[in-house]
């Protein structure tokens, strides 16, 4: 399972796009993918949790550290053309692992990717929203610092 | 010595059930659902995720209510979980810098870029009992101003511009990582594995030792340079796919310790440096964990190696709560051979003095001498 190694860097930095945006998708919202892919699907990796080492660095930017792990689950699937899509999303959701492989399989199928765009749009923002809204919550919570008045004398 | 003893079975299941029965409590109060754990008692969540080693919300909640509030236990409980799943790989080092920041505060520098962040903190709060807690009030809607996208740099990066700290070599990228959960601590550890351990450690211990360096045991004259709280991308590099697929958001909690310099013939004094990291909103853990980062460099920085915080074995050998509590807590498994043994070197000891005692007559002679 090594396809898609040849393809231009802009594309691969659109896919990731797309996957990220899925990986921030509820699985209900992702349900919809099912019908765009009809029944001729084939899974490659059956959805899959296990564990990523989460690293950082020391200092926050010196050399890699292991902080600990967290949970992902994979899978994979292909489609009938023989494109391949992979899923990783944290937590133990199999079926949302299996619905970012359909995502991303879909996506790089140029008859489907238009209604994957479709689907991810609301999702894409309502992440936006939501965003906006911490930001905007912790913006209000930044300290105006003022100086007193001092007299003269 | 440990030796197998049956006959316990029966009690051991009617103990269990009689647990599961506790942990229900008064079956007229509600039963409360891993939900609610994780979302109203967060910080318990995210400190079992921290010492669990395990950034997984969920898992922590249900381990929090299967321990019954038991927060080493649950750490327990999930560290056992993990130990279940195959691992896939490691993260691309997540960027601190880059954070979706909720709380960003400094205690050295008072007009940061971007500003000081208070985010939810209770800091500044009074600490008596809100009563409206329990009566069930109504939240009211946060306040919300304009976010303008100004970037937050790290403090230390600021500094740094100026060459006044110290900077972190990036390390070698073709180098293996090391990690504990693969192979045994082998001391002298480096600070990579020093940071692992301590993230794990127990905020306890390492809020007494950080604690303890404050009030002289190990001085590292620290300032909180910068406490950062928010969500970073993880992207982990999938040799199937080819690239560093995007994997979610996590929530991390980073401090910046600054302290006194270190200079030589050769360099300009700058100050040191002590970091802390950890899963979730654990403030005083990253803080804790920074201040003994800092005392265990003692000896890199020339200073004299005197005090608990700053003794590498001591401190990583003695971090982690799961093993910590396995040992104590195994004191409560049978030990009635080795008692055994005691007990029969106990009454010899006693039977020997006591024919000795009555040889030497009424005067004690011989007592005396053994006990000189």
């Amino acid at each position: 399972m090594t396809a898609n190694a040849d393809v231009p860097d802009s594309s691969v930095n659109a896919r990731k796009t797309t996957m990220a945006a899925v990986c921030r998708a509820t699985t209900t919202e992702l349900a919809g993918l099912d019908a765009i892919a009809g029944d001729a699907v084939r899974v490659l990796r059956a959805p899959e949790i296990g564990l990523v080492m989460v690293r950082g660095r020391v200092g926050g930017d010196g050399a890699p550290f292991n902080l600990g792990e967290a949970t992902v689950t994979r899978a994979a699937v292909s489609l009938p053309d023989g494109v391949i899509g992979f899923g990783h999303v944290l937590g133990r959701d199999k079926d949302k692992a299996r619905l970012a492989a359909l995502a991303d399989a879909l996506w790089q199928a140029p008859a489907t990717r238009d209604a994957v765009e479709a689907l991810l749009r609301p999702v894409r923002e309502r992440i936006a929203a939501e965003t906006a809204l911490k930001r905007e919550r912790a913006a209000a919570t930044r300290v105006d610092f003022f100086t007193m008045v001092r007299g003269d004398n | 010595m440990y030796v197998a003893v049956k006959g316990g079975e029966r009690a051991i299941d009617n103990a269990h059930r009689l647990l599961a029965h506790a942990r229900r409590g008064d079956p007229a109060v509600p039963e409360v659902a891993p939900a609610q754990i994780r979302e109203q008692l967060a910080l318990a969540v995210d400190r079992v995720m921290t010492e669990g080693s395990l950034y997984d919300r969920d898992l922590a909640a249900i381990a929090i209510k299967q321990a019954r509030g038991d927060l080493v236990e649950a750490a327990f409980l999930v560290r056992a979980f993990r130990t279940t799943l195959p691992r896939f790989g490691a993260t691309q080092p997540i960027d601190t810098a880059a954070m979706q920041v909720a709380r960003r505060v400094s205690a050295t520098f008072k007009d940061i870029p971007g500003g000081q962040v208070l985010g939810p903190t209770f800091d500044y709060t009074h600490r008596l009992i809100d009563f409206l807690l329990e009566a069930g009030a109504e939240v009211d809607e946060p306040a919300r101003a304009a976010a303008d996208p100004v970037p937050m740099p790290r403090i230390t990066d600021l500094l740094g511009h100026d060459d006044l700290i110290e900077r972190n070599p990036p390390g070698d990228p073709d180098a293996p990582v090391p990690d504990l959960t693969r192979e045994p601590l082998d001391l002298p550890a480096g600070r990579d594995l020093r940071l692992q351990n301590l993230a794990r450690g127990d905020e306890g211990f390492l809020l007494a030792l950080g604690y303890s360096t404050q009030r002289g045991f190990g001085r590292t004259h620290p300032f909180a340079g910068e406490i950062r709280l928010g969500e970073v991308e993880l992207e982990f590099l999938a040799e199937d796919v080819g690239f560093a697929v995007p994997l979610g958001e996590i929530t991390v909690t980073e401090c910046q310790m600054v302290n006194q310099f270190k200079g030589s013939a050769t360099e300009p004094p700058r100050f040191t440096r002590g970091y802390g990291l950890a899963f979730g909103h654990c403030e005083r853990k990253t803080m804790g964990m920074a201040l003994v980062d800092r005392a265990l460099r003692a000896g890199e920085l020339g200073e004299e190696v005197k005090a608990p915080a700053q003794d590498e074995e001591f401190v990583l050998m003695h971090s982690d709560n799961v093993q910590a509590t396995g040992f104590v807590e195994h004191l409560k498994l049978p030990h009635y051979v080795d008692f055994q043994a005691e007990l029969g070197l106990i009454r010899q000891m006693r039977a020997e003095i006591a024919a000795r005692a009555a040889a030497a007559g009424p005067d004690g002679a011989v007592l005396k001498e053994a006990a000189e």
